[in-house]
């Protein structure tokens, strides 16, 4: 255990000094490894799901500090996929990813699966494979009780919006109000404390967050309703066919048994 | 301000799990950034041809980047190249490669400081390179270079506050947490956080001193 | 081999970054230099209270982390009702950081000069303070200068904690390149270069001057 691990840092350390020295880059194109093509058969024989999710997004995924239990739409979602793919909703294991470090923790193999309000879009389906829409966001935008900004064309020269790194939401925006300035974060709590604080004039992205949002402060509020469609899927590492289908059945069951509306409710406010 | 909700015994058990991460993440990166770092800055005092001046590079140029380029590149870019570590390990090799670096820089100046005369002497009264520099010039080196090595350590400790980019869950990571439930915890929650990290870097300096009095 | 199309089509961001970290580095290096300095003076004044100050300021800056302060100055001061934007809560967290370094290596190299100058100056009808000036600061300035061009170079690579508060940063600007093209591995490398622009014609200068300053002694 150890020795891999020094000498996977051995590694690195060549790796890296190497690479910036010769500044040859890009070695080996994506390709994906041959025990990816089993990755279902993998988490059967190991029991287990890991499954990538937020640790900062009320509502979806939060991690609270008092039970250590991460809680949300997100979390019972990915409890009833443990029950139909290994047979038992406890059977799952949760990482924290970010908008970020989702990707790359998928590719790494440190995750099975992305659930975590993931919107699906045609430049993410380069990058894995995505299920079947398990919710509908849409983009909107959060403002503090009594601010000018009614909307989007309330958005003008000047006027600071706030976005996380990574997000669709931080790449719409600058299309959507092209003069307004975009700040952009780490994840959603440095964004939403930035805002709290007074760092900028809105904070943008999908209403599911900012419900969460609300629902922790209610000086809050969203406006201008939404403006773009936001389906989440769940994502896998790419070419993993079995997997995908085996999570759509998943889905589509919870549809029938009631079992998804039943999260639904417990977790979504319709407005 | 809520002092009593944002240090309750929940949010300060869940303050320590994510402490015990970056004393360990800390630890294992001190540990082997010192091996590294001594063996690297040995190579580049002994002046072995190409060798040397590999190695003369490779330090020079990591020692001029920003650590949180090099926590970033390890854990977003090396990944596009085959290579995937996890959170954790990332952490650990970002921090190990770039306080390598710092250290090798402190130990071949510590070694340069040792006068050239006493290698000499050793070596004409039949020691050879290599025991020369083992036990002659890095014992009196490593002695002078007791307290730049400390406070690199602690400049390695505070430094793992920014592996909150790659969500690790340290100490830093833990306190957003916390503080992102409720704006009026985030002073209290600082205090913790100034407060812990100070105390152990102050005790760390203070054994530093101590060494440097015991020598002088 | 390294795919320059991503530096081109992002030239202009790139470029952008790198103009603000140059800008805050060279606010924050004369921020760092005159609190210092002054912090310095406080330590090694014959007067108690102000060494406890400086002592003080010395101890309990250079032991927390700089991200600590960058957010203190960013996302907590907004508490008390102060407000100011990343790059400028950025900035000051630079300075008030490197300052605590720069003041105890002139501390180290005041100090480095035999007590006994003091002494012999003093008694010959010299004041305290024409002392400092004409036999202690020329002496110490030889061994202040290069710890303090390290310390240069610790704040230029420091400065990327502007990238973690949105700071506009070549670090901000970076991170943003490879969170919307995707493109990890060329991205940083490109941030890379334009540190090492930065830090290694400085790191070769400190190297010079400290080569310089040893052989005139």
């Amino acid at each position: 255990m150890f020795k891999s691990k020094t000498s996977k840092i051995a590694g690195v350390l060549l790796l890296s000094a190497s690479m910036l020295l010769s500044a040859c880059g890009k070695g080996g194109d994506k390709e994906t490894s041959g025990s990816a093509k089993n990755a279902l058969e993998q988490i059967k024989s190991k029991d287990k799901i890991v499954i990538g999710v937020k640790y900062d997004t009320r509502l979806f995924g939060l991690k609270n500090p008092s039970t250590g239990e991460v809680e949300g739409f997100d979390i019972d979602i990915s409890k009833e996929l443990a029950k139909d793919l290994v047979g038992d909703a406890k059977k799952v294991e949760f990482k924290e990813v970010t908008s970020k470090t989702r990707i790359p923790m998928l590719n790494n193999g440190d995750i099975d699966a992305i659930v975590a309000t993931m919107t699906i879009s045609e430049e993410r389906k380069k990058e894995a494979d995505f299920s079947d829409v398990y919710f509908d966001a849409g983009q909107s935008l959060l403002v503090k009780k009594g601010s000018p900004i009614k909307g989007l064309e309330d958005l003008k020269k000047g006027t600071k919006v706030l976005a996380v790194k990574g997000s669709t939401s931080a790449i719409n925006i600058s299309q959507k109000a092209p003069d307004t300035t975009v700040l952009e974060f780490e994840n959603y709590t440095e964004a939403f404390t930035a805002l709290k604080a007074g760092k900028g004039d809105a904070l943008t992205t999908d209403d599911s967050i900012l419900y969460g949002m609300v629902d922790q402060d209610s000086n809050y509020e969203l406006v201008g309703g939404t403006f773009t469609d936001e389906p989440y899927g769940i994502a896998v590492k790419k070419g993993n066919e079995e997997l995908v289908d085996a999570i759509n059945s998943a889905l589509k069951k919870m549809k029938e048994n009631g079992k998804y509306d039943e999260i639904h409710k417990k977790w979504i406010r319709s407005n | 301000m809520d002092i009593a909700g944002a240090l309750s015994f929940d949010h300060l058990k869940f303050l320590a799990a994510g402490f015990k991460v970056t004393l360990y993440i800390a630890f294992i990166s001190i540990i082997l950034s010192f091996i590294i770092g001594v063996v690297f800055g040995t190579l580049r005092y002994a002046k072995i041809p190409f060798l040397s001046k590999v190695v003369a590079v490779i330090v020079e140029t990591i020692r001029n980047l920003p650590l949180l380029l090099i926590i970033f590149f390890t854990y977003f870019a090396l990944p596009e190249v085959g290579l995937k570590l996890s959170p954790s390990t990332a952490a650990i090799a970002a921090l190990t490669v770039f306080e390598s670096a710092m250290l090798a820089e402190i130990v071949r100046s510590g070694l340069n400081s040792i006068d050239k005369g006493q290698k000499e002497a050793a070596r004409s009264s039949g020691l050879t390179y290599i025991q020369t520099l083992w036990t002659v010039v890095m014992p009196q080196a490593l002695r002078r270079m007791v307290p730049p090595i400390v406070s690199q350590f602690i400049s390695l400790l505070k430094d793992t506050s920014l592996c909150v980019v790659i969500a690790l869950p340290e100490f830093m990571h833990n306190a957003q947490i916390i503080y992102a439930q409720n704006i009026n915890y985030i002073f209290p929650i600082f205090a913790v956080v100034v407060f812990m990290y100070f105390i152990v870097n102050y005790c760390l300096s203070l054994i530093a001193r101590r060494l440097e009095n015991r020598q002088a | 081999m390294l795919d320059f199309s991503i530096l081109l089509n992002n030239l202009d961001t790139y470029l952008e970054g790198f103009k603000n970290t140059v800008l805050a580095s060279i606010i924050a290096l004369l921020g760092s230099f005159i609190i210092g300095v002054i912090v310095a003076v406080m330590r090694i004044a014959p007067i108690k209270p102000l060494n406890w100050i400086g002592s003080a300021y010395v101890e309990f800056i250079r032991n927390i982390p700089l991200l600590v302060i960058a957010f203190f100055f960013y996302y907590g001061l907004p508490a008390i009702g102060v407000t100011l934007p990343a790059f400028v809560a950025g900035t000051i967290a630079l300075a008030i950081y490197t300052a605590s370094f720069i003041a105890e290596a002139i501390r180290a190299g005041i100090q480095s000069v035999p007590k006994g100058q003091m002494e012999a100056a003093r008694s010959s009808g010299l004041t305290y303070l024409q002392t400092m000036r004409t036999i202690i600061l020329p002496q110490a300035i030889k061994i202040v200068i290069p710890p303090i061009g390290n310390q240069f170079i610790n704040l230029v690579k420091n400065s990327a904690i502007l990238g973690m508060i949105a700071g506009l940063d070549l670090m901000y600007f970076g991170d943003l390149v490879s969170s919307r093209t995707f493109v990890t591995f060329p991205v940083y490398i490109f941030v890379a270069m334009f540190y090492l622009v930065l830090t290694i014609p400085l790191s070769l200068g400190v190297g010079y001057l400290e080569r310089r300053l040893a052989r005139s002694n």
